[in-house]
């Protein structure tokens, strides 16, 4: 038991630094030939292109972090009334409302978003970050519902008239019992949305039309033109705020994927 | 009425947007709103997906992805989960297992070609010892016929997906069970069988089917990783739609809605078995 026990977790620390470490040597090599099991040569390169203010990187960066993080706060205001009631609805209505609330996570959403082009285009929405956030909105807002009803269903109204009763006002209800209960569930909901939608590749290339840069589409290029070295710098910048963002919610995750 | 009201905002995005675009989708695959010239409807882009031989090999490119990605995930998640489970695994263990859930599958996509491209890492190591001379001699498992490195990929991605939701439901299966069954005289097989897989069996099948749905409409990693023929369903509609050809728009469509309606099958059908195997308890 005491030996699988540690084989398990080398095992597992082994799968989860292999490929961060893989990364991280090829950003900082220049060349690196079969057979050789480490680099020739390294060198900055990389890092200094992807460091350059003059280079591709900040506008993706700063486009993927503006379209993730209107999508993550839009997505969790759309769906926490909805949350909220569908925690109290009975067994039927509340598997048929699901059911279509949730649809969009198991039905292809690029079908959808190809559809409504036409329509994004006579709207001007086509080739714009607000498009662009139109359509992360269809896979961000079922995950965010999904996660804020479980939150909802553990919560208990019951506090409220609790402090209700012992004299407290409504604003103070609502600051020191409701917002302290629900706060932690919310901010989760609010982070996964956003790191769907921060890894969100397809979408943004049909609403986008290339036009509004993000890490993935940037990275799509790098990886394709052959540049190695270039593609893993920006694998772990692209990477490291989803980790960080994993480590901060993990305790509080079930069932989530990107 | 307006406790009604709570659901318009999340409607507006699913009903409202997704299933607009669904709508949209389908007039346009049957040749209305047109980008240039006038509406022509009709079912004949359907006519020529289903008499085109592409349109076939991509839905069995699909179905293979999916069929396969789903029964590895399925077996190597729910053994993952289960030794997780013997071993008592705490919070840190499944924080490790679970480490590769956020990476973005373009991010997979790409490490998984530095692994096991016929250059990458293991064929690398793998002439350290003489077995392989040159990178031919490494078997091709990306961009190889039978999109194996797609199925790596999805593999790593998706074990601990399914892990994660088997755990959750052994998390509340009662172990005593087990004892029973052993003092019954049941093997270890006999166990699994018909005391642990029947417990966790509505969280496996959950996942199985979201597993299912993500591969089948997953468009990055068999772009990166898959044959350029046969292509999947997704790969073959985003080519036909960023066509220069305007006319291609309408046989986009129509793969977006046959898409769907496989995927909506698949769902539909697993929706219909859960409710019925839950009335017969």
């Amino acid at each position: 038991m005491r030996a699988a026990r540690r084989t398990l977790t080398a095992a597992l620390i082994l799968g989860a630094a292999l490929p961060l470490a893989l990364l991280l040597v090829w950003s900082f090599s220049l060349r690196w030939y079969y057979p050789a099991l480490l680099p020739q040569e390294f060198s900055t390169r990389a890092w200094e292109a992807l460091l350059a203010p003059s280079g591709q990187v900040s506008p993706a960066l700063r486009g993927s972090t503006w379209v993730a993080g209107v999508t993550a706060l839009l997505a969790t205001l759309i769906a926490l009334p909805a949350a909220r009631q569908l925690a109290r609805e009975r067994p039927l209505t509340r598997a048929v409302l699901g059911g279509v609330i949730l649809a969009p996570l198991v039905l292809p959403a690029f079908a959808g978003v190809m559809g409504v082009q036409v329509a994004f285009i006579r709207l001007g929405l086509a080739d714009t970050p607000a498009g662009v956030v139109a359509a992360h909105l269809i896979p961000a807002t079922p995950y965010a519902a999904v996660l804020l009803t479980g939150t909802f269903e553990v919560y208990d109204a019951r506090f409220e008239e609790v402090a209700r009763t012992l004299g407290a006002r409504r604003a103070q209800v609502f600051t020191r019992v409701t917002l302290p209960l629900l706060l932690p569930g919310v901010l989760v909901a609010a982070l996964l949305a956003f790191l769907v939608s921060w890894s969100e590749y397809l979408l943004t290339l049909i609403v986008g039309g290339g036009q509004v840069s993000t890490l993935p589409l940037l990275l799509f290029a790098s990886a394709q033109g052959g540049d190695y070295a270039l593609t893993a710098a920006l694998s772990l910048v692209y990477v490291l705020p989803a980790l960080l963002i994993f480590t901060l919610v993990a305790g509080r995750l079930r069932g989530w994927r990107a | 009425m307006t406790r009604r009201l709570a659901y318009l905002p999340v409607l507006l995005v699913t009903v409202g947007l997704f299933g607009a675009g669904l709508l949209l989708a389908g007039v346009q695959s049957l040749g209305g709103l047109p980008v240039t010239g006038k509406a022509d409807w009709g079912v004949a882009a359907y006519r020529e997906l289903f008499s085109s031989r592409s349109f076939w090999s991509a839905l069995g490119m699909s179905a293979w992805v999916a069929g396969a990605g789903t029964l590895i995930a399925a077996a190597l998640g729910t053994l993952a989960a289960l030794a997780l489970w013997r071993l008592r695994a705490g919070a840190g263990l499944r924080f490790l297992f679970a480490w590769n859930l956020p990476v973005p599958h373009v991010v997979a996509a790409w490490v998984t070609l530095l692994l096991f491209s016929q250059s990458g890492l293991w064929s690398r190591l793998a002439h350290v010892p003489g077995l392989s001379r040159n990178p031919g001699d490494f078997p091709a498992l990306v961009n190889d016929p039978l999109a194996l490195g797609v199925l790596l990929e999805l593999a790593w991605k998706e074990v601990p997906f399914v892990g994660l939701a088997v755990l959750a439901a052994l998390a509340r299966f009662d172990g005593r069970l087990l004892e029973v069954a052993r003092s019954l005289g049941a093997s270890r097989w006999t166990r699994f069988w018909h005391v642990v897989l029947p417990g966790v069996r509505p969280a496996l099948l959950s996942a199985c089917v979201l597993v299912f749905a993500f591969a089948f409409a997953s468009f990055e990693v068999p772009y990166l990783l898959g044959p350029t023929s046969p292509a999947t369903l997704p790969v073959l509609a985003y080519r036909a739609f960023t066509d220069a050809d305007l006319a291609a728009r309408q046989e986009a469509m129509a793969l977006s809605v046959v898409t769907a309606g496989l995927a909506g099958l698949v769902v539909a059908a697993w929706a219909f078995l859960s409710l019925r195997g839950r009335e017969r308890g």
